[in-house]
This record gives C-alpha cells, sequence and structure tokens, in this order.
C-alpha cells in the first residue's frame, strides 16, 4: 500500500482557479435551475488568531440537494474566495436531512472546506441550521459536548433567508474542525 | 440502508502538520483544538460530479491564442490511483503554476519579474479510464517569498483533486528533480516522511517527452482508499 500524496498549502496565488460564478448553485448552466427549494444564502467572515480576516482563503461547500439525496438532480457543489474582509458568500437552496450511519439522521448541513496560505492541509467544518428540530439528534453535534464549542458548527439566520456562520482559525471562538 | 465504506485515516507522518512553526503563515492560521474526529457520512464518501461539459478541459497552458508563453516547454503527465493502487477515472484536476519567471497571473503578486501576456497559467483535467491524465505547460520560474530572510520557493505546479469522496479532496504541489532549494524549504520539508516528501518530487521521463517539442515530467498521485469491507480480505 502506497499513503496518499501529501497535502500541500494552496499559498495566496490560487485565483487563477477561482470562478466566481461557482459560489452561485443556482446560476444558469449550473444545472440546478429547475430544482425546487428553499434558496439560501450562506456566508460567514474567516478570521485567524489575531481576529484578523483571513482575505486569501479558498472555500469550498459540499452538500446534499433539497431532497437530501446528493448528486442526484442537484450539483451541491461551489467555491468562494473570500474578499478583503474574508467573507465568503454563497447563493444555495437549503439542504434536506442526510441518512446518518446505521439507522441515523443527519440533520440538514452543508459542509465547508477551507483551504489557504498557511494552512498545510485544508479544514472542514459544516454548517449546520439553528433551529432546525433534527440538530437536536444529530450524530456529528452530538460528537460536541461544550454547547459553545457545538455554537461554532450551527449557521444563525440574518433574514432574507440569509444564513451567517462565521469561522475562527483560532483562539477564542475557535471553530470545531473536523478530522474527516 | 447500508453504512457507506469509510476512507482511510492517513498515517500522520506522510502528511504536513497544521501547526509548522518554520512556515510562517500557519503561526496565526492552525487551529490549537484538536480536530473532531468524525465516522464518516454520505456527505464524506460522496464528491460532486463534474461534467466536463459545464466544466470544460483546458489542458494546454503554453500557449494562448496560438501565442507561445516564454520558457522551457513540458509536458506533465501521471496517473491517479488510490492507496490500493486502484486507477481513480474521472477526477477532476486542477493545475496552476507561475511563469518561467516565477511570476503569477495574479493581482497580488508583486514579484519584480515580467508577466507574460501569452501564459495563464491554470488547466483543467480529467483522469481517464486508467487514472491517466497529461498536460502542457512552461516550466515554471522560483521566485522569493517572505517566509524568513532570502527564502525562495522551489519551482512547483500547484495541483487540486476531485474525487469520489469528499474525504478525497486536496490539493499539493509538484515538485522538479534536482532543486537545490527543496532542502531549504519549510513547505516542502513539513512532511516529516523522507518517501512520503520525495513522491511530491516529479521524475524526468523520457518516454513523456515528445522529440522536437517539449520535456515530459511523471507525477503519479495517490488518493486515500477505502477501508476494508469486513467481507474483504485486506
Amino acid at each position: 500500500m502506497t499513503a496518499a500524496t501529501a497535502s500541500q498549502t494552496a499559498g495566496p496565488y490560487w485565483h487563477m482557479i477561482d470562478f466566481p460564478e461557482w459560489a452561485d448553485l443556482l446560476r444558469a448552466g449550473s444545472g440546478n435551475e429547475a430544482v425546487q427549494g428553499e434558496r439560501i444564502t450562506l456566508t460567514g467572515r474567516i478570521t485567524d488568531g489575531d481576529g484578523a480576516a483571513v482575505a486569501d482563503a479558498l472555500v469550498e461547500i459540499w452538500q446534499a440537494g433539497p431532497d437530501g439525496r446528493f448528486e442526484d438532480g442537484f450539483h451541491g457543489f461551489g467555491r468562494s474566495a473570500t474578499d478583503a474582509d474574508g467573507v465568503f458568500r454563497f447563493a444555495t437552496l437549503k439542504p434536506g436531512p442526510v441518512p446518518g450511519r446505521g439507522n441515523a439522521t443527519q440533520a440538514p448541513h452543508i459542509e465547508i472546506a477551507i483551504f489557504a496560505r498557511g494552512l498545510m492541509q485544508h479544514l472542514v467544518t459544516r454548517a449546520y441550521f439553528e433551529g432546525e428540530a433534527l440538530n437536536a439528534n444529530d450524530p456529528v453535534l452530538a460528537l460536541v459536548d461544550d454547547p459553545a464549542r457545538r455554537a461554532t458548527l450551527v449557521a444563525k439566520p440574518e433574514g432574507n433567508a440569509v444564513w451567517r456562520l462565521d469561522i475562527r482559525l483560532q483562539g477564542e471562538g475557535e471553530t470545531v474542525f473536523l478530522d474527516v | 440502508m447500508s453504512d457507506p465504506i469509510p476512507y482511510r485515516r492517513p498515517d500522520p507522518a506522510t502528511q504536513p502538520p497544521l501547526d509548522a512553526p518554520a512556515y510562517g503563515s500557519t503561526h496565526r492560521r492552525h487551529p490549537k483544538q484538536a480536530l473532531l474526529r468524525i465516522p464518516h457520512t454520505l456527505t464524506e464518501t460522496t464528491a460532486p460530479r463534474f461534467d466536463p461539459a459545464r466544466y470544460p478541459a483546458h489542458a494546454d497552458m503554453s500557449q494562448v491564442n496560438g501565442k507561445a508563453a516564454l520558457g522551457e516547454r513540458i509536458i506533465v503527465a501521471g496517473r491517479v490511483v488510490d492507496e490500493d493502487g486502484r486507477p481513480q477515472r474521472g477526477v477532476m484536476v486542477e493545475v496552476w503554476q507561475a511563469n518561467a519567471s516565477g511570476r503569477y497571473h495574479h493581482p497580488r503578486d508583486q514579484h519584480d519579474a515580467p508577466l507574460d501576456p501569452n501564459f495563464e497559467g491554470r488547466a483543467r483535467i480529467f483522469t481517464d479510464d486508467e487514472g491517466r491524465y497529461s498536460f502542457t505547460s512552461v516550466k515554471p520560474g522560483a521566485y522569493p517569498w517572505r517566509n524568513h530572510w532570502n527564502a525562495w520557493r522551489p519551482i512547483h505546479i500547484h495541483f487540486g483533486l476531485h474525487g469520489a469522496g469528499f474525504a478525497q479532496r486536496m490539493i499539493t504541489q509538484m515538485y522538479f528533480p534536482g532543486d537545490p532549494l527543496l532542502d531549504l524549504d519549510p513547505i516542502f520539508l513539513a512532511t516529516p516522511d523522507k518517501a512520503a516528501r520525495e513522491r511530491l518530487v516529479s521524475k524526468f521521463d523520457l518516454e513523456i517527452t515528445r522529440p522536437e517539442w517539449a520535456l515530459g515530467y511523471r507525477f503519479d498521485i495517490v488518493l486515500r482508499g477505502r477501508e476494508a469491507t469486513p467481507f474483504e480480505k485486506a
């Protein structure tokens, strides 16, 4: 067996592979135009251990469609560069609940991968949705004992179907990152 | 519904740590809390399918509108397999790099080296049924960075791979054989296992080299494999 190739940082100059339209999962030509569901914006600000904006991150999302299925009618992939204030933003449909292991059900969530200068491996986290009844029984949220830390995985509504999940890479309020 | 088969966990020595003190940008960006290990679910074992009709392939970085980029023309080719040696087909591979002078086609790159109007420095290719990929480019140049005094990155090409599971998603860098900067580079050196580091270095390959046209380099890539199922003998 040969071990998987080592990860290396994306560095600061990755924007040649930034296609800003990919941040809109509902764009013309996405294949998702006809999928019915609740349109949402997922946004947030990424900060470092000093609280400074991470302005050069490549953020990707991966999610199920409104019916809770992956790549079965809904292409659930997006990419957003963070702006000068460290903010990413996606236009998408709210995912449905997804089967978990065993007989578990996972609450609706969007998986987030962060690549950047200074990240030797990408970081993975999830955005759940505040107020979702299924959150109480979600098997991943259940692994986080501290309610304050668990809250770092839960996006908050800001009105107009905007959901906000700020991401702190290090220090006070540090986001829970997943070893996947 | 049966549970998805999880991906194998990497041996930590074969991957660079998030906290790599010699690489200054990690200081304020690495999490200090332990990562939360989660059992793989469909979210990790499925991945986006990239239809080339919507994500068109572009395999030639060595020219723009028929005008040749400056520099030493190269062909980079290799195979993408998993840890069990199984070819990974239909993997979308994204590639980006600096030009022959060591300058990125990027507004924030202020290195005092010339831009090349005929070099944009990005490609997108898909692996075939045997996991093979190939693209044409020019050999990138080394460039300085401010990590420490007189720091220069070894010449490299960035690779991003999208496998069959989101847990396989990865970005890496391909280096070139014989580069004296490798032994001085905190990013390259961060991976503890020497064999794992050396697999990031491509190999000159005369079979990939095309006479009167371009030098060939081989770079094979391994994505995470699946754990054995109870029904499979490891």
